[in-house]
């Protein structure tokens, strides 16, 4: 899956998960831009990140992620 | 939608293998979710309109944003329920889809959790908010770290431990309810810990997967004494995987012993034991026929032909699903027939059929005719006398369900998977029959309710049927014969026995002349809707006679029956007749055993009677130089090759 790929599948997660469809991601999008990106939320994001590209993350990945370039990097890595 | 995956070196492989329950597979998908989700009314109407999007297959991410929406929503006159959640880890994961279950049961809940680590203080003191909330039910979320640890005991510290926890938790139950007769759920100990021993783990009593086992069995114990129910977790997770359900990670990174993607199930659970103790759970299996308790078409292929029993793979998956519903029977669920077929038809398996698993006399409500099925449920709750709300429609045609779905929205209507090896899986997860005590009545009520049950005269309601078909965007896609299409027609002009005016069998020989003939016309028609390509369904052959086309077949597959195709085809032949120069149409109708049905297929679309043979054999003509009403709902389109 190529990165545009992600930031489609990516953008429509976020924009369900937070109910909103303004939001448009970048490389830079990150917990400050968006209100209600809180520890609940960031969980949500990362199980439907699981269901939606079909992986799964470890322990540590769920601490690292700072931002969504980062995270669509993980994905790409684990789609290989 | 979501599913679970597991991943093995950049391969995709699903955990979540059979149905994928846990984003309640048995409800229709709508693809026009999010539309619906944006365009909410506001006022009135919003509240229905909240409920439908909840009775649509969801996953954790719909169900919060439908708690949004929910929360938004002014309260008004909908029955409610206060519902206090109290969990020894974080579970704010399952409140959206406690409230979204309520939802889908047109129950407004509104819910309490205390704060993070103090359910023992909200139950224990008596001054709490939670008491102060007064709960119409409460559920115990307690974590299996909580109760019984990750560390290996010695035997008897594990049994000492099981002691005390069962004392515990009785004591909990006990201050949760007070003197209020609130209802009181607790979910069993998920499985998470792996095995010490592994299949002899039993004989290591002090492994704490021994010790959930045990406590798991004791607390079941405990519960049918005090009146409590447990909300078997552990046996959904035998069926769902427990990768469906827990994820260590999620532990260790929020405390989350149940993940998110599994809420919307554990949602369900609780308000299944919720509906079964308030009574509103359903009461009665009404089941269609052809393709739902047999494999076939008995009006077409006949007592010999159909696939029930032994001896090869679909018989027996249909024998298997009649003995679940003859086993819900046997519990206390009445079942009915609601089929699209001429009675005695319908009837000739139930009394000669020797693999048969299910009897006439098993059949509480048996009602075969050509009526639309809303009509038919309406009348087979009102001659069981039980509110059609506690109605469960199991049909495999997607068509009647969905017409079902809009017509009467209070019937439950689960999707079956295209295999009927998978009926009887997916009608126990969707939870319709749940119950929490069995009694001596339950086990007899099949019986019950036929023995005193009475024919009444019924006022049949109009039902919106136009407008549902219009909602179908029906095409009907028509061509003329060709070495594509030849093989089909000939097999459907063979094998159709009920919508068959003229019974007339054709070999592929003869097919292949009539598309050569310049006198003759032949027309295949494919139906097309919003769900489905339902293939090749019908044909109708005319033959040059004068100054008239005649008819000598028309035929049509009853899977599409009360569409109104038959004016759409009627048109369509119109213009072809017309198009050769003919000013007449000529159609026979030739009795046989099985096509009563269509006796009146032409007076219906207008014909007028030329003659009547004294076998029943009828002639009917239509001038052409009259206009044919057209049926708005379907669209004609000319098949395109390639």
């Amino acid at each position: 899956m190529d990165e545009g790929a992600i930031y489609a599948k990516l953008n429509e997660i976020f924009r369900d998960i937070f109910d909103d469809d303004s939001i448009v991601l970048t490389p830079e999008t990150n917990a400050d831009d968006i209100p209600e990106w809180d520890s609940f939320n960031h969980v949500n994001i990362t199980v439907a990140c699981e269901a939606a590209f079909g992986i799964r993350f470890k322990s540590a990945e769920l601490e690292e992620l700072s931002n969504v370039g980062g995270l669509v990097h993980l994905i790409q890595a684990k789609l290989g | 939608m979501t599913r679970c995956y597991a991943v093995r070196k950049g391969e995709v492989v699903p955990i979540s293998v059979g149905l994928g329950m846990i984003d309640l597979a048995w409800l229709p998908d709508d693809s026009e979710w999010r539309v619906r989700l944006r365009a909410l009314p506001e006022g009135s109407g919003r509240w229905e309109a909240l409920v439908a999007l909840a009775r649509t297959r969801m996953d954790f991410t719909r169900t919060n944003q439908l708690d949004r929406r929910l929360a938004e929503t002014p309260s008004a006159d909908e029955p409610k329920l206060k519902f206090a959640i109290l969990g020894s880890s974080t579970i704010d994961q399952l409140v959206p889809a406690i409230r979204v279950s309520g939802l889908r049961r047109g129950i407004r809940i509104e819910t309490y959790t205390p704060e993070y680590g103090q359910f023992r203080q909200a139950v224990l003191d008596p001054a709490s908010a939670f008491h102060a909330f007064a709960a119409d039910a409460v559920l115990f979320s307690l974590d299996a770290r909580t109760l019984v640890g990750e560390v290996v005991l010695e035997d008897a510290e594990a049994a000492a431990l099981i002691d005390r926890r069962v004392a515990e938790v009785g004591a909990w139950w006990d201050a949760a309810r007070g003197s209020s007769d609130r209802l009181v759920l607790h979910q069993a100990l998920l499985p998470i810990f792996p095995r010490l021993l592994g299949n002899a783990e039993q004989r290591l009593p002090g492994s704490p997967a021994a010790m959930v086992r045990a406590l798991n069995a004791r607390l079941r114990d405990l519960a049918d004494q005090k009146g409590v129910d447990i909300i078997a977790l552990d046996e959904q997770i035998a069926v769902d995987g427990i990768d469906a359900w827990y994820s260590p990670a999620l532990w260790h990174r929020a405390k989350q012993e149940i993940s998110p993607a599994a809420a919307p199930m554990f949602g369900e659970l609780a308000l299944r034991i919720i509906d079964a103790r308030k009574g509103r759970a359903s009461k009665c299996l009404v089941l269609d026929l052809d393709n739902t308790l047999w494999g076939g078409v008995i009006g077409d292929d006949g007592l010999e032909g159909i696939a029930i029993g032994q001896g090869n793979a679909e018989g027996e998956a249909f024998m298997a699903f009649q003995t679940y519903a003859k086993s819900l029977a046997a519990r206390g669920i009445i079942l009915a027939v609601c089929s699209k077929n001429d009675e005695a038809n319908a009837l000739e398996p139930f009394e000669k059929h020797a693999d048969m698993v299910l009897r006439r006399s098993d059949i509480a409500a048996f009602v075969a005719n050509w009526d639309d099925k809303a009509t038919n449920l309406r009348r087979i709750a009102a001659d069981l006398n039980i509110g059609i709300d506690s109605l469960v429609f199991a049909d495999d045609n997607p068509f009647e369900r969905n017409i079902i779905r809009r017509e009467l929205p209070m019937v439950a209507v689960p999707e079956l998977p295209d295999d009927p090896s998978r009926y009887a899986e997916i009608i126990a997860a969707a939870g319709y029959f749940e119950g929490v005590a069995i009694t001596a009545e339950d086990r007899a009520r099949g019986r019950l309710y036929q023995a005193e049950r009475e024919r009444r005269a019924l006022e049949v309601e109009a039902t919106d049927l136009a407008g549902y078909l219009a909602s179908l965007d029906m095409s009907l896609v028509w061509g003329r014969l060709d070495a594509v299409s030849i093989p089909r027609v000939t097999q459907l002009a063979n094998k159709t026995n009920q919508f068959n005016l003229t019974t007339r069998r054709y070999t592929e020989g003869e097919i292949h002349s009539l598309a050569n003939d310049p006198e003759s016309f032949g027309l295949h028609l494919r139906l097309v809707d919003r769900f489905a390509d339902h293939g090749i369904i019908g044909v109708v052959i005319g033959r040059r006679v004068d100054d008239a086309f005649d008819l000598e077949s028309w035929l049509m597959s009853c899977r599409v029956l009360g569409r109104g195709v038959e004016e759409t085809t009627l048109a369509l032949v119109a213009d072809e007749a017309r198009r050769a120069g003919a000013s007449r149409l000529i159609g026979s109708y030739i009795p046989s055993a099985k096509n009563g049905m269509v006796r009146e297929h032409y007076p219906r679309l207008g014909f007028t009677l030329i003659d009547e043979a004294a076998d029943g054999q009828t002639r009917w003509q239509l001038d052409l130089t009259q206009p044919i009403v057209v049926n708005p709902a379907i669209t004609l389109k000319e098949h395109q090759n390639g």
